[in-house]
């Protein structure tokens, strides 16, 4: 029997080049000629433009050219934004690449210098002189939606770029006949996505043929191709665009930017490569970034904690320009998911989108989904806690059963398949949440402050169906695309549509592959990352990479598989009903050793000597697969902290995940996008927040002031299963890139809450730094 | 990372540093780095010359000799904290040089560096003024000492030259004491938002003596001498270091730092939590 790979924990062949340093990252390469671009940015988070002297910096050395606005304004199309959310009075304000008589955000680009150094590019930053007039910002977007806030845009009324309604049920009779209300005001708050390798661009323009090639670090090649065919003007057929090693993105990679197309503008001026790449600061400033929401909930239910009606209001802060796909974030994949894995009858949710004078915002880890999980979440612990009924109690109550084969919600999705009761118990049973409710129940009585916190969710995944796409506004479609090749040795090159960076799909693909059509994981190489040698597909996001793109490779598998048979049964002289595979060979049923292996086939299909009639040369299949549905992974997780009343430090003591994404490729793999997940929603509940002064400037400018993860801070993150097969999924899979941020950031919420309960605190906003959860203390214990 | 220009000398030994000096005035001394190469990244340190001495081969090392325990001023952080010779003299120095920021900063940034930078929210000036630790320097006008406790004079300020160069620092040796250094991080940069040095001597399950000095949330170390007599001759217990350690508030002064992480009310309202967990552990030590 040969080994299944389908399921084998096999190592990463990723790493070797990502440890050892030899992986080659955008700002790696180095062409003949090249040169260096360096943005100016403004200081001002508003303000009006005046007079903009380049003249010193021209002749700074080495300085090959300075543009500002005026000059790129012919050559440089405004931002597209590409999730035009329908029914939403939707405000596209302009976004130009190089602003002109208006700066919106600290970052927003003013001048852009290249030179033949970056030094002396950086130099002669310096030297450009500006004159800027202060208007007043506005960046929280409760405010900016209020009455006489600063206009951000001046033809967008009070801010609002969007307001979008999503309801289901009968919400009014849910909240007129509710036994229980419970309410909350939940800040969602920034974050910074971080990936390790800031954003980088290099183009190349050839003057005489009109080819471009762009390296930049993007999730998605093909939209950026298409992004920048409508910016820069360069045609599809003449762009090609490569995503090189791409050292993570979290969705911040997804959206293109006004610095890759600058970059291109340079390059077509000048006629020499010019390389772009961001610093950490300017990362920081202006690489888009996630959350922003201020949120009222109201949860309605009965005394015995059954869950009845939702009821919410959300302001999404969108920064100052809209962001590729940013409308679609805090509407469709946030308030479709609001019935959960409850199945929560009536649902109603408004979402204003707000214009900030911020950064960008745009998905990141989660996109949405964490927002939405969050609220229900919460509501669901303070549910527990007004009517005195335990939090896992009042979960078991509310869950939906067990189902495989479609559930649909009020909200208009048909979750896929799931067994929520089962993930939520074999959660309880594995951390024995009995003896930890007893051992927090001593540890108070010594007036030590254990909290426990559950987490039960479900995510959409797997985006989706193109005709779906159509419907929600986004201007694309979702399928993925996969080319099968087999050579006449027998390996295989596999080219995709979707464009992996960290995910570990060269390991994971190559899996697929191997049991498909029967050779060797190491038989099979998989390319990714290039508009003109891989097909047509969307990027890689919101879980979707092996949701879709892995259900079109194993599609395009299958093809390659039956024509192997049609070629085999020819060889071995055989009708090709008679054929099997099995073992990973192509045999005859009933007779074994009359077997061809892949090896064998692909070399007769490549020469042709002898092939069946009708039958093409080569061995070679592809597929465009657009999935019927959404997947729908889910899972329950578990944080135990401890709060030190004395100073209000959280430690964190234990994290327990339990995710369902259906049959595992690599549980290895799976594991450590639990791990990286789970982190994530951790830092949000715990340490990171972008903050803004009130002038707008980024007080949190650096990672001295913004705080991530630490491994020191961190437990064993003990990370267990459950499966339930997709039913529409070729291979059953669902995805499992996000799970652990938009199921942890909630637990850990409701862990510490839980922990302050006797001292009767409610409410902290995130992160629960020190300060917060020991002035909540004071106040909470004031006169005990 | 994109700095001003500068032009970059390397030194071969004191005399030469300081002979640099002299030619390249408003230069600034390279030693690890840490503290001064993140001023060059965002420009907001512009010199027109690094001098470079962290190659100076007798400027680094930890030794006991004579009673003192000495220690190079280039020094990497990872070295004092893995010292046995340390742990064994000055626990509390190898419990503060174990917590500066992290693994890369401990192996590449020195102790010299550290303390003539003089942050504020640096964890070592605080544990040199507890142990009552002496700074060698050099410079044009010859050698000398300074105690740790005339050395940090405020905010970035010390009592070094512009052509001074710390060369090591000095502690009693073989004293009968415990020592420990108690720290609230930031979670971020990793600084000290409050780091607090405690020394007891201890007689039976009494205290014979204290020293303590609190840092991070005063612009430089202060020893908290309202603490150290409140707490001199009280039993070695938890009840009586929390009462003693509300005495802090006497000594900090009027100039307390806050940021966005933790305000200035809260610093102050964890100075006494935090000076009686060092009381707590250099307890430890100072029984055994």
């Amino acid at each position: 029997m040969a080994t299944r790979l389908f399921g084998s924990g096999i190592r990463r062949r990723e790493d070797p080049r990502l440890i050892t340093g030899s992986a080659t990252y955008t700002d790696d390469l180095t062409l003949p000629g090249m040169v260096h671009a360096a943005m100016l940015r403004s200081p001002h988070a508003h303000a009006t433009v005046g007079t903009i002297d380049i003249s010193r910096a021209q002749a700074s050395p080495g300085v090959l050219a300075v543009y500002t606005g005026k000059d790129t304004s012919d050559g440089l199309q405004p931002m597209p934004c590409a999730w035009l959310v329908p029914d939403a009075d939707l405000k596209v304000a302009t976004y130009p690449c190089i602003a002109t008589d208006t700066v919106r955000y600290v970052g927003d680009i003013v001048a852009v210098v290249v030179a033949e150094d970056p030094y002396q590019a950086y130099d002669a930053l310096d030297l450009i002189d500006v004159e800027y007039t202060a208007l007043p910002a506005v960046t929280n977007p409760a405010e900016a939606a209020g009455d006489g806030a600063p206009q951000v845009h001046a033809d967008v009324d009070k801010n609002q770029a969007f307001h979008w309604a999503v309801s289901g049920g009968d919400v009014d009779a849910a909240f007129k006949d509710a036994e229980v209300v419970v309410k909350e005001r939940i800040i969602q708050q920034r974050l910074i996505p971080n990936a390790m390798e800031p954003r980088a661009a290099l183009a190349e323009y050839d003057q005489a043929s009109g080819d471009l090639t762009l390296w930049n670090t993007t999730q998605n090649p093909h939209i950026l191709r298409f992004l920048n065919s409508v910016v820069t003007g360069v045609p599809e057929d003449r762009a090609r665009i490569i995503a090189p090693e791409v050292g993570g993105g979290f969705g911040s990679k997804i959206p293109a930017y006004p610095g890759e197309f600058i970059t291109v503008f340079c390059a077509k001026q000048l006629g020499r490569p010019v390389k772009w790449n961001e610093t950490r600061s300017e990362n920081y400033q202006a690489t888009t970034h996630g959350r922003d929401h201020v949120q009222e909930i109201e949860l309605a239910a009965k005394k015995d904690g059954t869950i009845t009606g939702l009821r919410c209001t959300v302001w999404a802060g969108m920064g100052a320009y809209l962001s590729t796909a940013a409308p679609g974030i805090p509407t469709i994949l946030h308030g479709l998911m609001l019935p959960a894995c409850y199945g929560i009858p009536a649902i109603k949710e408004d979402v204003y989108g707000v214009y900030t004078n911020t950064t960008p915002v745009e998905a990141y880890r989660g996109a949405g989904r964490p927002e939405a999980t969050f609220m229900v979440e919460r509501m669901v612990d303070r549910l527990a806690g007004e009517i005195g009924m335990d939090p896992a109690d009042v979960r078991k109550k509310n869950l939906i059963p067990a189902f495989d084969d479609g559930h649909d919600t009020v909200t208009g999705l048909t979750y896929d398949s799931g067994d929520y009761p089962t993930a939520l118990d074999k959660l309880l049973s594995h951390a024995d949440y009995a003896r930890l409710r007893a051992e927090q129940a001593t540890a108070r009585k010594s007036g030590r402050y254990i909290g426990l916190g559950l987490s039960t969710y479900v995510e959409m995944c797997g985006l989706g169906p193109s005709q779906v796409a159509g419907a929600i506004g986004f201007q694309g479609g979702l399928w993925e695309s996969a080319i099968v090749r087999v050579h006449p040795t027998g390996k295989v090159h596999v080219f995709i549509g979707t464009s992996p960076h960290g995910q570990g799909e060269e390991t994971t693909f190559a899996q697929i592959v191997a049991d498909e059509i029967g050779v060797g994981a190491d038989d099979v190489k998989v390319i990714h990352g290039d508009t003109d040698t891989t097909p047509m597909g969307w990027g890689t996001y919101g879980s979707r990479t092996t949701a879709v793109g892995g259900a079109a490779l194993a599609k395009a598998a299958r093809k390659v598989r039956d024509k192997a048979k049609v070629i085999a049964a020819h060889l071995l002289e055989a009708a090709v009903e008679d054929m099997e595979f099995a073992d990973g060979k192509y045999s005859v049923k009933g007779s074994p050793d009359k077997a061809k292996s892949l090896a064998e086939v692909a070399l007769m299909a490549n020469v042709a000597w002898n092939m069946p009639a009708n039958v093409e040369a080569g061995l070679e299949a592809s597929t465009f697969y657009d999935p019927p549905n959404f997947t729908f992974p889910f899972g329950a997780h578990l944080a135990v902290v401890e709060v030190d009343k004395a100073t209000g430090q959280v430690d964190l003591k234990r994290y327990v995940a339990i995710d369902d994404c259906g049959p595992q490729i690599n549980p290895v793999i799976v594991e450590g996008q639990v791990h990286g997940g789970v982190v994530q929603g951790i830092g949000q509940a715990l340490w990171e927040q972008a903050v803004y002064d009130d002038s707008g400037q980024l007080v949190t400018g650096s990672m001295l002031d913004y705080a991530l993860p630490r491994a020191g801070r961190l437990p064993e993150i003990e990370v267990l299963s459950t499966v339930t097969p997709s039913p529409h999924h070729p291979l059953g899979v669902k995805g499992i890139g996000e799970a652990g941020t938009i199921a942890s950031t909630v637990a850990v919420y409701n862990a510490v809450m839980d922990a302050l309960g006797p001292l009767g605190v409610e409410t902290i906003d995130m992160p629960f730094t020190p300060e917060r959860v020991w002035r909540a203390i004071q106040q909470a214990t004031k006169g005990h | 990372m994109y700095p001003a220009d500068f032009a970059y000398y390397r030194a071969s030994s004191v005399q030469d540093a300081g002979r640099l000096m002299n030619e390249h005035p408003g230069a600034k001394f390279l030693a690890g780095g840490h503290s001064l190469i993140p001023l060059l990244k965002l420009r907001l340190a512009v010199p027109p010359a690094l001098i470079d001495i962290g190659r100076i081969v007798d400027l680094s090392g930890v030794t006991v000799a004579n009673g003192r325990l000495r220690i190079g001023a280039l020094t990497p952080h990872a070295e004092v904290a893995a010292s046995s010779d340390v742990a064994t003299h000055a626990a509390a120095l190898a419990d503060a040089a174990g917590q500066i920021g992290d693994p890369a900063v401990r192996n590449r940034g020195t102790v010299g560096g550290n303390i003539a930078h003089a942050d504020p929210a640096s964890d070592l000036p605080a544990v040199l003024c507890a142990l009552d630790a002496s700074i060698g320097i050099v410079g044009a006008s010859g050698d000398r000492t300074v105690p740790a406790s005339e050395f940090f004079l405020g905010m970035m300020t010390t009592a070094l030259g512009e052509d001074e160069i710390v060369t090591h620092v000095e502690i009693a040796a073989g004293q009968q004491h415990g020592s420990a250094y108690a720290k609230f991080p930031h979670p971020a940069s990793r600084y000290a938002v409050i780091g607090v040095a405690a020394v007891i001597a201890a007689d039976g399950d009494a205290c014979r003596s204290a020293a303590v000095a609190v840092g991070g949330l005063v612009p430089a170390p202060v020893r908290a001498s309202n603490v150290e007599q409140a707490v001199s001759g009280e039993a070695l217990t938890d009840a009586s270091f929390a009462k003693a350690a509300q005495r802090v508030g006497e000594d900090l002064g009027d100039e307390i730092l806050g940021d966005l992480f933790a305000s200035v009310e809260y610093r102050r309202a964890m100075a006494p939590v935090y000076v009686a967990r060092s009381l707590s552990a250099a307890a430890a030590r100072a029984r055994k």
